[in-house]
């Protein structure tokens, strides 16, 4: 406990983080639950002097506003895909990687690097990818090389992203370029997990013919299991709020040309509210609010439950 | 199950490649551990008996001889293969397991002929937890027991499969010292109970002498001495160790044999037939001093502590390689503790001459 007479200090040192995180952090959310409960609320209204209706108006609006369901849907389809396939492959990498001596400082970097790059930069190289350039005739003039390694295998070519594409082959570019995304970091997360397992655990079970299937999943999961854990809370609040990669690869309409919005998101509901109607855009970040600390809480049970020590 | 060690050598590169330094970790061991026997591997730290107790695992291979379980080459088995029991210095138990858990794994390794039905499992695990008393902790995580239960658990881990050969490698190094005084005793009951050859490193002679049927003494990766523990410390063959044995310590002076009399400063202090004159080191257990009046050896007188059955003089001595000479008599024998110097009378047995370069045990007939 600090002497009272030196609590001024802390309290001195702690003053700018305080201050900032009050204008910044507490402030907003304070505001954000006061403009969801003021119907129709707009700033420039409020500015101008109107005075709003107290009431859940805007949740209301929010539920029964065109689109609405198609982000809502969007979102949990990309979370529920993205964050097990993510977090398995990096598993798999991150062992993989562990086991290795020659080329893992290399490695390690080679699959660190999209998380450095810039999200919108590599939705331009995935768009390209997965692009199809349309010519005149039957055949188009260009495919991306997805389509090429498609061809190479005898397939036809699908049409992944452009015009009069179908939602499965959208969502699936999504997924690709969503899972390419989040690896690095769940994979730096889960490579220094297994890097601090004590080695003399690896040592016991050899010592005691354990087979490699039987160490992996009696010994090197339950020990990774905190950070495995932490990657997929993590993973899943992420995902709730994905936009920016959507962005990246199909523009701001957030769909396929002729297609607007049909992979739209949350974010991306919350983010086209604001500056038309504020009440709603709070009430929709409320709801996304609400759906993360239900999955978070979920997701902290099941991991009390499966995660050891 | 009888181990032999033949010619083994271990050498670890060099970590810094332009200097090149390599470390033989052990140099050349050939010995033969009796089966069914308590073998205590012993020496200062970085002598090498960690690293032989790893090959004897097989977690570590060995740079060049071979070690054989009974008749059987093992020295190409990998560890998975060789059916040792090894008991980690952290214990190494699996945090996440229960008790009950731990003791099963090795058992649910086990494959083909040799796998057991789940309710043989777990006669087997409470067999092997009621040998080390912990059938009561069953349920509990290791981070629930205490340092010296789970040193038990982690004996029984490793016992439960039968092994060939159980290895330990520091296993008392853990233990506060009520603790150890009581392990190790447990330690040697089991080992008597299951009659398995077990073999255990430490750098604590005390403990080592205590439990062990055999003592192996080992330097800088070569072997020193091997015998049952009485017999080193009453015959160590050079001078180191004769000062790693006992406690408390052995006492060591310069000295020179002329004429066959040993000289230690002034005095002519014992006749040492048969060893050719020469400058000497001399060492002379606590127990080998005899107070005696007019007793050849002469000592300054420090002081006198009285620990009930046995007393201890401390005294000085201007040849004397250790600060403070200390020798062990009988309570009966009163001594002035205000008396300057005290004199003793030296038993031949308990004094051992080395020769000054090679340090190499010189012996003398004693009659």
């Amino acid at each position: 406990m600090v002497d009272s007479k030196h609590q001024w200090k802390a309290w001195l040192y702690l003053a700018p983080a305080i201050v900032l995180l009050l204008i910044f952090t507490v402030w907003p959310i304070f505001n954000t639950v006061r403009m969801s409960l003021l119907e129709g609320y707009t700033t420039m209204k409020d500015v101008a002097g109107v005075s709003f209706n107290f009431g859940i108006g805007n949740f209301k609006n929010v539920l029964e506003y065109h689109g609405f369901i198609t982000c809502l849907k969007n979102t949990i389809l990309l979370c529920v895909l993205t964050v097990p396939i993510s977090t398995f492959l990096a598993l798999l990498i991150a062992v993989a990687l562990n086991s290795i001596k020659p080329l893992q400082r290399f490695l390690q970097t080679v699959f660190f690097l999209p998380y450095v790059t810039n999200s919108i930069a590599i939705g331009m190289v995935f768009a390209a990818m997965f692009n199809m350039i349309i010519g005149g005739g039957v055949r188009p003039d260009s495919v991306g090389i997805v389509n090429n390694v498609l061809e190479a295998f005898g397939f036809d070519y699908v049409n992944w992203m452009n015009v009069g594409s179908e939602y499965w082959a959208n969502i699936v570019v999504m997924v690709v370029y969503i899972v390419w995304n989040a690896l690095p970091f769940k994979i730096l997360i889960l490579l220094g997990g297994l890097q601090s397992v004590n080695k003399q655990y690896y040592e016991a079970a050899r010592v005691d013919s354990t087979p490699r299937w039987r160490v992996f999943t009696k010994i090197t999961i339950p020990l990774l299991s905190p950070m495995l854990a932490y990657v997929i809370i993590t993973g899943f609040i992420g995902g709730f709020k994905e936009y920016s990669s959507i962005v990246g690869i199909f523009g701001e309409k957030m769909g396929p040309v002729g297609q607007q919005y049909s992979l739209d998101t949350m974010v991306g509901f919350i983010y086209r509210a604001i500056g038309n109607n504020e009440g709603r855009a709070s009430a929709a970040a409320l709801i996304l609010f609400g759906i993360i600390f239900v999955v978070t809480m979920i997701n902290l049970y099941v991991s009390k439950k499966k995660t050891h020590y | 199950m009888k181990v032999v060690l033949q010619n083994l050598t271990k050498i670890f590169p060099s970590r810094n490649k332009k200097s090149g330094e390599e470390v033989v970790a052990v140099n050349d061991f050939t010995f033969e551990i009796p089966d069914g026997k308590l073998i205590g591997l012993l020496g200062p730290s970085g002598c090498g008996k960690s690293t032989t107790l790893y090959m004897i695992s097989g977690l570590q291979k060995p740079t060049a001889g071979q070690i054989f379980f009974g008749d059987d080459d093992v020295t190409e088995l990998p560890t998975e293969s060789r059916g040792v029991g090894l008991v980690f210095q952290n214990y190494a138990l699996y945090p996440h397991m229960t008790v009950k858990q731990n003791i099963l794994f090795p058992l649910q390794n086990l494959k083909g002929a040799d796998r057991m039905s789940k309710t043989e499992m777990l006669e087997r695990a409470t067999a092997a937890a009621k040998l080390v008393q912990i059938d009561n902790l069953m349920e509990r995580k290791p981070n629930e027991l205490s340092g010296g239960q789970q040193q038990r658990v982690a004996i029984a881990r490793a016992l439960v499969k039968m092994p060939r050969v159980l290895l330990l490698d520091e296993p008392l190094s853990n233990l506060d010292a009520r603790l150890r005084l009581q392990t190790r005793e447990e330690i040697r009951r089991i080992q008597r109970e299951t009659g398995i050859t077990t073999i255990f490193v430490t750098h604590d002679q005390e403990e080592a002498m205590s439990i062990s049927d055999m003592i192996v003494v080992m330097k800088l990766g070569v072997l020193q001495q091997i015998g049952a523990p009485q017999e080193v410390y009453d015959d160590p063959h050079n001078l180191f160790v004769a000062k790693f044995l006992g406690t408390p310590p052995i006492n060591v002076f310069e000295g020179t044999v002329s004429g066959g009399k040993l000289i230690i400063g002034e005095e002519a202090v014992l006749d040492v037939p048969g060893i050719a004159d020469q400058e000497v080191y001399v060492g002379i257990r606590p127990e080998g001093f005899v107070p005696e009046d007019n007793g050849p050896m002469t000592c300054q007188l420090s002081s006198v502590e009285v620990m009930g059955r046995d007393s201890s003089l401390v005294s000085t001595h201007a040849a004397s390689l250790n600060p403070l000479v200390r020798a062990i008599i009988d309570s009966d024998i009163k001594i002035d503790p205000a008396a300057e110097t005290v004199n003793f009378s030296l038993k031949p047995r308990k004094v051992f001459i080395f020769n000054k370069e090679t340090e190499e045990r010189i012996y003398f007939e004693v009659n």
